[in-house]
């Protein structure tokens, strides 16, 4: 499977896509990247005259990038379409942040996976900025589960 | 019913009750999901917990099988003898 077939087969799209491109991917990790367009509509109000982009934004783009990535890599011989008959939820997040990401801003999510057991998908997340700085890091787990939608 | 495992088991259910569940009304006939209601995460990360804590692997397709935690018992019971 390659990076851009990884995206493709994201279940986000516009406003809520949060991944460009993935750069580095195994069984046991992954890599993406991101730039939050000062364009964004939530930069109208937060904050009003001093935009900065959202937590639960970055932990957004933390998620598509270190956990539905990499789950997706993960799942990629089973055939399987997160548009329509998979599930994806959020199940816990324990996240620490530490710098601001402001407009324009590009930023790098690696994801170094725990575990993916009986559909749930662990791993340790962080988001660096240009510099190299981890802007937010934390501990990350998620369900992803291939077919019927029903669990 | 292995006593030893059912303490052990005990155990590593309390931390994840719900807050209104009182660790004390577990019983070997509750249900893990339907009693004591325990979320189906959850029920990975106690798997997850009972193989550390016995050194024995759960596969996947025997995850329905821990129902109540008397066949979360006899299914750990099983996994230790054949070890």
């Amino acid at each position: 499977m390659t990076h851009e077939e990884i995206v493709q087969k994201l279940p986000y799209g516009p406003p809520f896509l949060f991944v460009d491109r993935i750069t580095e991917v195994s069984q046991k990790h992954i890599k993406g990247e991101y730039m939050f367009k000062d364009t964004c509509d939530f930069y109208k109000g937060h904050f009003v005259n001093f935009p900065v982009t959202p937590g639960v934004i970055l932990i957004e783009c933390m998620m598509q990038i270190g956990l539905v990535s990499l789950g997706i890599y993960l799942l990629r011989d089973k055939n399987f379409d997160l548009k329509s008959t998979a599930t994806v939820a959020v199940v816990e997040h324990q996240a620490r942040f530490l710098k601001p990401v402001f407009p324009n801003e590009n930023v790098t999510v690696v994801s170094d996976l725990e575990y993916f057991r009986f559909h749930k998908l662990k791993s340790q997340v962080k988001m660096l900025n240009a510099a190299g700085e981890v802007v937010c890091q934390g501990v990350f787990s998620g369900i992803l589960k291939p077919g019927d939608a029903k669990s | 019913m292995n006593q030893e495992i059912y303490s052990k088991l005990k155990d590593i259910i309390k931390p994840y009750l719900p807050e209104d569940v009182n660790p004390e009304s577990i019983e070997p006939q509750s249900h893990l999901v339907n009693d004591l209601n325990i979320n189906s995460t959850h029920l990975v990360d106690i798997v997850l917990d009972v193989e550390d804590a016995f050194d024995i692997t759960i596969e996947d397709d025997e995850l329905n099988k821990m129902d109540t935690v008397a066949a979360s018992i006899a299914l750990i019971d099983e996994k230790l003898a054949t070890r």
